[in-house]
């Protein structure tokens, strides 16, 4: 019988541990396929977050280090100045990103460090149940916002793409959603890109995908990619914030 | 067995580090034992600034000097706070440009050069404390004045290296001073 | 080799060199900069990283990268930063990852002052970060110790798989001394298999990992890691002895207080009473045998501390509270003088403390 589905060879057998429609396993998938598509799976080495995606190591079949929370770029960094032929990237959520490891995501940027990184919004802390992310929105309710994000005490939700944008310095910043087939298509074109900048020796490249969490937004999976589409995306843009190639090639 | 502990003290900015490292290298050069031992604060210039040389024949114990042999003052404040702690026969060596008084304790060497005066007339202006360290030398001889040059071409960092005469020429101006 | 006349924070950073170490991570601090000055210089003509960090923490985190490569590393800084590295030192141990952190210790608590200091002693050799873990600790007591226990910290670190810290002070790393420099080796000699360098497609994919979250495998991980520490503490315990063949009272000291503590010595011995002097240069694993050897005749121990007392409390447990250890200590970025040590010890040998 012929194969005309398979699972790509950067992922290994391990079974997910997701929850039930969660959308780690679409981005765990659509990583691994540019691993695969670009062959680089025996050069590549990647960086797992504190946070839902930390057992990432265990899914990914390429070299993997399990950082801190929020110092995946910082690593990151360590391990391409050691080996600059190496592709590197670090998978990392919203409170890992852009809550505890701030410091480490923009001084990253600002260096322009070779790297790839994929950047999961769900706007929520998942894997401690559910409290408020950096990018949690206002008025939403978590277990540490019980009557919805008030901005006038707990401030803004922090827009990364736009945020990152603001430097010089970054090759590729992006941010898509997997909510939809146009989008995941789209998702996974933007993250091959980021892989195949580092391969170009172009520089800091950060996919952001706006992402669902069905269990702690207390919503099925269908409805949770609806508010990704009436809720998440207004507030978070999808598009191209920095292609510094493509700028300079015009 | 000679173990000579040396403190030299005055303004930030006036050389009191580097005259300590000229008599660091000139003690090594001559297969002595020596440590140096900079004070160190948040300030880069007009602060207080010490630092302690100890040359010796045997293995240096502590690189700390609380009671020098030889006691080197830029200026007063260094002068009031040091003069006590000499060991008794100990020497004093005063800037007497910018010191007015004299040493009051009777029972160490005094000497008193006008270093900061005459390494303006040499056209030196920034080394008075090489000028003290000349006379510190002839007096105490705690290092040889032979082969200074080298150890100057050692202290001296490799973008200076055309200070070297200078340098040498206000040792030597002081080495030969007579009050 | 000739000896060239360096301060101690530069000769760590030209031995480190010579060890192969070609990454270098921190963030300034006095009384370390030096250490990051010459690495700033040295690295680009070496074809090295030197990469001052946004944080001690990015830096401890970018030392954890480089060391998961398999290649030497540092980082270095003095005390409020050294607690800021706690974590990555933490997750470096939990990986069983080795790297060089240099302490070049200053008064504390908080911001403290800028002066020398012991007082990060406990944090040092008591683990410091969260979880059971030992680093090597080693105490240089000079210029020359500077280069040589930081090659050799190097070469334990490689060993034993854990990270190795040198615990020095402000004065050894501002002082000028004589040093003759270690030999240099490209700090290749320990295989590393482990290290995520990519598959090649030849081997399964490595991991570097401190997360267990079946209790069973982490109990299994830690006893490992601590029969591992075993051996480092039967195999790689170094001391100094001086004069204690016939003392009657034991000064114990590491680093500049031994320096202080000899010339106390040589002071006591001038006037007849019979001192001297255990050095311990592993802070851990600490030289409990030598001191518990010791206790069986001596009337006495001085810890001579730049601290509050915190290695007293491992001399008393390595001679089991055999004989009376008295406490000489200045703290805050004071140093003892040899005057205060003196006393210490006649007081020792006079009965009283």
């Amino acid at each position: 019988m012929a194969v005309v589905f398979s699972k790509p060879k950067a992922l290994t057998d391990a079974p997910l541990h997701y929850c039930p429609g969660c959308t780690h396993g679409i981005i765990h998938r659509l990583v691994a396929e540019a691993i695969d598509d670009l062959g680089i799976i025996g050069k590549t080495v990647g960086i797992a977050p504190v946070g839902c995606a930390v057992m990432a190591y265990d899914y990914f079949a390429c070299d993997m280090v399990e950082a801190a929370h929020g110092r995946a770029p910082a690593v990151a960094t360590g391990l391409k100045r050691a080996m600059p032929d190496r592709i590197i990237f670090t998978y990392q959520g919203d409170g890992d990103l852009a809550s505890i490891g701030m410091a480490e995501t923009v001084h990253a940027a600002t260096r322009n460090e070779n790297i790839t990184v994929i950047f999961v919004n769900n706007a929520i802390y998942g894997m401690t149940g559910g409290q408020m992310a950096p990018t949690s929105l206002p008025g939403q309710v978590t277990q540490t916002s019980p009557y919805g994000r008030d901005v006038k005490t707990v401030g803004y939700p922090i827009k990364v793409c736009e945020l990152l944008s603001a430097l010089d310095a970054p090759e590729y910043i992006e941010r898509v959603a997997v909510n939809n087939v146009k989008n995941v298509m789209n998702a996974k074109k933007a993250i091959k890109k980021a892989f195949q900048n580092q391969i170009d020796g172009k520089g800091f490249s950060l996919i952001e995908v706006v992402s669902s969490c069905p269990t702690n937004w207390g919503m099925t999976p269908q409805k949770a990619l609806d508010w990704v589409e009436s809720d998440m995306i207004p507030y978070y843009p999808l598009g191209v914030y920095r292609d510094k190639s493509a700028k300079e090639a015009k | 067995m000679a173990y000579t502990q040396i403190l030299i003290a005055g303004f930030g900015g006036q050389g009191v580090l580097f005259a300590g490292k000229v008599l660091a290298y000139k003690g090594l050069t001559e297969n002595k034992q020596i440590s140096w031992l900079p004070s160190y604060g948040p300030e880069m210039r007009g602060g207080t600034a010490n630092c302690s040389v100890i040359v010796s024949d045997t293995p240096v114990g502590s690189p700390i000097v609380s009671e020098p042999d030889i006691l080197i003052v830029m200026n007063l404040p260094s002068l009031d706070k040091y003069e006590n702690a000499v060991v008794k026969g100990g020497y004093v060596f005063a800037d007497s440009t910018l010191i007015e008084r004299k040493v009051e304790r009777k029972d160490v060497k005094a000497f008193y050069i006008p270093a900061t005066k005459m390494a303006r007339e040499l056209g030196v202006p920034t080394l008075a404390n090489m000028i003290l360290l000349g006379k510190v030398i002839k007096e105490t001889g705690a290092v040889s004045i032979d082969g200074l040059k080298d150890a100057l071409v050692k202290t001296v960092s490799a973008k200076h290296q055309d200070l070297v005469e200078a340098n040498l020429k206000a040792i030597e101006a002081g080495y030969r001073y007579e009050e | 080799m000739a000896k060239v006349l360096m301060k101690g924070n530069e000769a760590v950073a030209e031995a480190a060199i010579r060890s192969g170490c070609r990454h270098y991570f921190g963030y300034p601090i006095t009384p370390q900069t030096e250490i990051a000055a010459y690495m700033a210089k040295r690295m680009p003509k070496i074809g090295g990283t030197f990469l001052q960090a946004e944080s001690e923490i990015s830096a401890i985190n970018m030392v954890y990268g480089v060391s998961s490569a398999g290649r030497r590393v540092m980082t270095s800084s003095s005390s409020p930063g050294v607690s800021l590295k706690q974590e990555g030192i933490s997750y470096l141990a939990g990986s069983d990852l080795p790297a060089l952190v240099v302490n070049v210790q200053r008064g504390g608590p908080g911001l403290g002052g800028i002066q020398p200091s012991q007082s990060d002693y406990f944090q040092a050799t008591k683990g410091g970060g969260h979880g059971d873990y030992h680093l090597i600790v080693l105490a240089p007591a000079s210029v020359q110790e500077m280069a040589d226990l930081t090659a050799k910290a190097f070469d334990l670190s490689d060993k034993y798989r854990m990270p190795a810290m040198l615990l020095a002070d402000g004065t050894i790393g501002q002082m000028m001394e004589p040093v003759e420099l270690p030999p240099e080796t490209d700090g290749n000699a320990v295989e590393k298999p482990w290290a995520v360098t990519g598959t090649e497609n030849k081997r399964e994919h490595n991991i570097i990992n401190s997360l267990y979250l079946v209790p069973e495998q982490l109990e299994v991980k830690n006893l490992e890691r601590y029969e591992r520490y075993k051996t480092v503490e039967q195999n790689e315990v170094m001391f100094e002895e001086y004069m204690t063949e016939d003392c009657d009272v034991c000064v114990v000291a590491f680093g500049i207080a031994a320096r202080v503590s000899k010339n106390a010595i040589t002071a006591a011995r001038a006037k007849g009473i019979k001192a001297g002097l255990i050095r311990p240069i592993t802070l851990w694993p600490f030289p409990k045998d030598i001191i518990a050897k010791t206790a069986e005749r001596v009337k006495g121990f001085v810890s001579v501390e730049l601290s509050m007392g915190q290695m007293i409390d491992d001399i008393r447990l390595a001679e089991s509270c055999k004989k009376p250890v008295a406490l000489c200590s200045r703290v805050g970025g004071m140093i003892p003088s040899p005057d205060e040590v003196l006393k210490a010890v006649e007081d020792m040998e006079g009965g009283k403390f």
